[in-house]
């Protein structure tokens, strides 16, 4: 019995966990090089409905996938075009990509509404998943959980470990000493968003994909926001924001799992408990030894002319 | 680029903008042998398979009872201020029925027919009325009931779930006739409730459906906007599901289909436009039943025994001839305390003070 509910509440807590984690390494790798994304919903939509549709249409998950990757890198072009080369405020332009995503995905998914795919299906592992308990625990997802971490340790490694990662970090904290050091703060933002884009888009195809396997207008329905604080939380770090995404995952699976087996809590203190664990871990975990925030984050390179 | 072919890109693509909005402006214009126009306004897309689709497919029916009816809809209007507007909007476009149609729009609605006394409107399940404002809707606790008894003779495992939006007394009520109907056929039976906190989230729904599902259900019924995910869930793992709001949910999971309530607004909207045209509306709180023409129940599949049919239809019957309560006493709640004494019954008028859920059912109503 006890097996089974920790059984339940590790599989949902990764299942809940991995496009929040895709999400969160999205807003992480743009807030790094200063720019803030409000308009991650949007581009987590659009991978979705791109994703959902071209599963339908070629019958291949993965290929959903692929084409929602895309699909949220171009999208999320727009927003660098408009903060980058139109240097326009940033919230202010991300809560219209998010507007605009809305609006665009419903359109895109307005005839693809009950199409049945088959989705992104459990993969299993030879020998791995058959080990008892751990097996079902650890071994028995979709390919994008598998991949899920170790891309979170690709970021942490590109931005952390590569030349092009410092050059997009100091664009980050300082773009006018980053361009004086002969970087060239506008095509490393660029291609920081557009790396960005492509993480959200796999974001929302994992949710519809492999999740609900459906589509449903604006059926991210505020991760691209919890995204976004889940990047404050883990303080901007790739390899916190697993802690992060999985904690809160964990919660919103928690309270589900909890309900069906009939605990005594009442559902609306139930669905508190993200949150609430949220506060907690931060009360507990926020004594910063030194500021995590890029430097220049959401403020505007006006070049150096 | 240069900042100078920049500018020139962006002069360019605002002149094309505004010819468009020149060249489409007045498109549609208004046929003149319209004899009325009804405006309708949806909470969420009218192609969700759910709440929004059947407003939507009324209207529709109602344009093609009565051809000289004219329909203008909106959607994903947000509850409020912006719904006030579309509908102000929609009476100087010369709307004089509308359907503000979410409990949500009852007050903004209220605040615009106070200003425009002449224009009629209609609400589904509203609690006030003006002079000029109509409520319809219809009880659903018997539907409930039987779709109790349909589950209750299909189940393998006597266990159902329910997937709900939020724990309010309508829909506490809606719950609790359902077991009371599955267990009238099934003693052994449980239901087991999950709360969503939400009427629209599909990734939450298909984990709660999934839990469920873990839990051993083999039924899964839902009382949400859409109910596409949860049924598209369940039959994936080879589970029998419920539909609710909307008459054509069956086709997203037929092989585990059992049946469905239904809210076929279509004929009664034909009613309200006729009344608005030959002057006889008038304001009045609508509720109607298992015998009205909008509450329908859904064909069943091909997994419903026929005795469970039989019995289904039978007690329809006595529902409609009111010889049957779906709330007949003795009742206890889900903590033991005794809510309807033997021989008496909870009315159907009663239900919004419902506030606990019945023995057998697996959840917390608070």
């Amino acid at each position: 019995m006890i097996i089974s509910f920790l059984i339940s509440i590790i599989s949902g807590a990764i299942h809940s966990g991995t496009p929040l984690l895709y999400a969160t390494l999205s807003e992480t790798v743009g807030e790094r090089t200063g720019i803030v994304n409000l308009g991650l919903e949007g581009i987590m939509l659009i991978g979705a409905v791109v994703g959902f549709t071209t599963t339908v249409q070629t019958g291949n998950p993965l290929l959903g996938v692929l084409a929602a990757a895309l699909a949220g890198g171009l999208f999320n072009m727009v927003f660098g075009f408009l903060v980058i080369t139109r240097r326009a405020n940033q919230l202010a332009s991300g809560l219209a990509l998010m507007f605009c995503g809305v609006g665009l995905s419903a359109m895109i998914g307005a005839s693809f509404i009950g199409s049945r795919i088959q989705g992104l299906n459990e993969v299993r592992i030879p020998l791995f998943s058959d080990i008892p308990i751990v097996g079902r625990m650890f071994f028995n997802y979709d390919i994008l959980v598998y991949s899920a971490i170790p891309v979170a340790v690709l970021v942490w490694w590109l931005m952390f470990r590569t030349r092009w990662g410092l050059g997009l970090r100091a664009v980050g904290e300082n773009p006018t000493a980053a361009f004086a050091a002969g970087k060239n703060p506008h095509r490393l933002q660029y291609q920081a968003l557009f790396i960005a884009g492509i993480l959200g888009g796999i974001a929302g195809a994992h949710l519809s994909l492999a999740i609900a396997k459906t589509w449903a207008e604006w059926m991210t329905a505020g991760r691209g926001f919890i995204a976004v604080a889940l990047v404050i939380f883990s303080k901007w770090h790739p390899l916190r924001a697993i802690a992060g995404a999985l904690l809160f995952g964990g919660a919103i699976s928690l309270q589900l799992q909890m309900q069906a087996r009939g605990v005594p809590v009442s559902s609306f203190l139930l669905d508190m408990l993200p949150y609430v664990l949220s506060l907690v871990v931060l009360a507990i975990w926020s004594g910063a030894r030194r500021h995590a925030t890029p430097g220049s984050l959401g403020r505007v390179f006006q070049g150096t002319e | 680029m240069s900042e100078k072919k920049m500018n020139l890109t962006v002069k360019l693509l605002s002149v094309l903008t505004c010819l468009a909005l020149v060249l489409t402006w007045g498109l549609p214009e208004p046929t003149a042998q319209a004899k009325l126009k009804v405006g309708i306004i949806h909470i969420g897309s009218i192609n969700d398979a759910g709440y929004n689709q059947a407003h939507s497919e009324g209207v529709q029916i109602m344009k093609k009872n009565l051809p000289n009816v004219e329909v203008i809809q909106v959607e994903n209007v947000p509850e409020g201020a912006d719904a006030e507007r579309v509908m102000e909007n929609m009476i100087k476009q010369g709307a004089q029925l509308i359907i503000p149609a979410s409990f949500g729009y009852l007050d903004p609605a209220l605040r615009v027919a106070k200003k425009y006394p002449d224009v009629k409107f209609v609400h589904p399940g509203g609690y006030k009325l003006a002079p000029n404002l109509g409520t319809y809707w219809a009880s659903t606790p018997d539907a409930f009931y039987l779709m109790g008894i349909a589950a209750g003779k299909t189940t393998k495992t006597n266990k159902a779930g329910y997937v709900v939006a939020l724990p309010i007394s309508f829909f506490l009520a809606n719950i609790n006739a359902f077991h009371l109907g599955a267990r009238s056929v099934n003693p052994k039976m449980e239901t087991r409730v999950v709360f969503m906190g939400t009427f629209l989230d599909a990734p939450k729904e298909a984990t709660a459906t999934n839990a469920l599902l873990d839990q051993g259900v083999d039924v899964l019924g839902v009382i949400v906007d859409s109910p596409i995910t949860v049924v598209q869930a369940a039959e994936k793992r080879g589970a029998y599901s419920i539909g609710y709001h909307y008459l054509g949910v069956q086709k997203f999971a037929s092989k585990g289909w059992v049946s469905g309530i239904a809210f076929t607004w279509g004929e009664l909207y034909t009613r309200f436009a006729k009344q608005v045209m030959d002057g006889t509306w008038k304001s009045e709180a609508l509720l109607g039943n298992l015998a009205s023409d909008f509450l329908t129940i859904a064909p069943f599949g091909p997994v419903v025994p026929p005795d469970a049919i039989k019995l289904v239809n039978e007690t329809k019957q006595e529902f409609i001839n009111g010889k049957k309560n779906a709330y007949q006493g003795p009742i206890k709640d889900n903590k033991g305390v005794e809510r309807v004494k033997a021989g008496e019954f909870w009315p159907l008028t009663n239900i919004g003070k419902m506030d606990w859920l019945v023995e057998g059912v697996i959840g917390q109503p608070k």
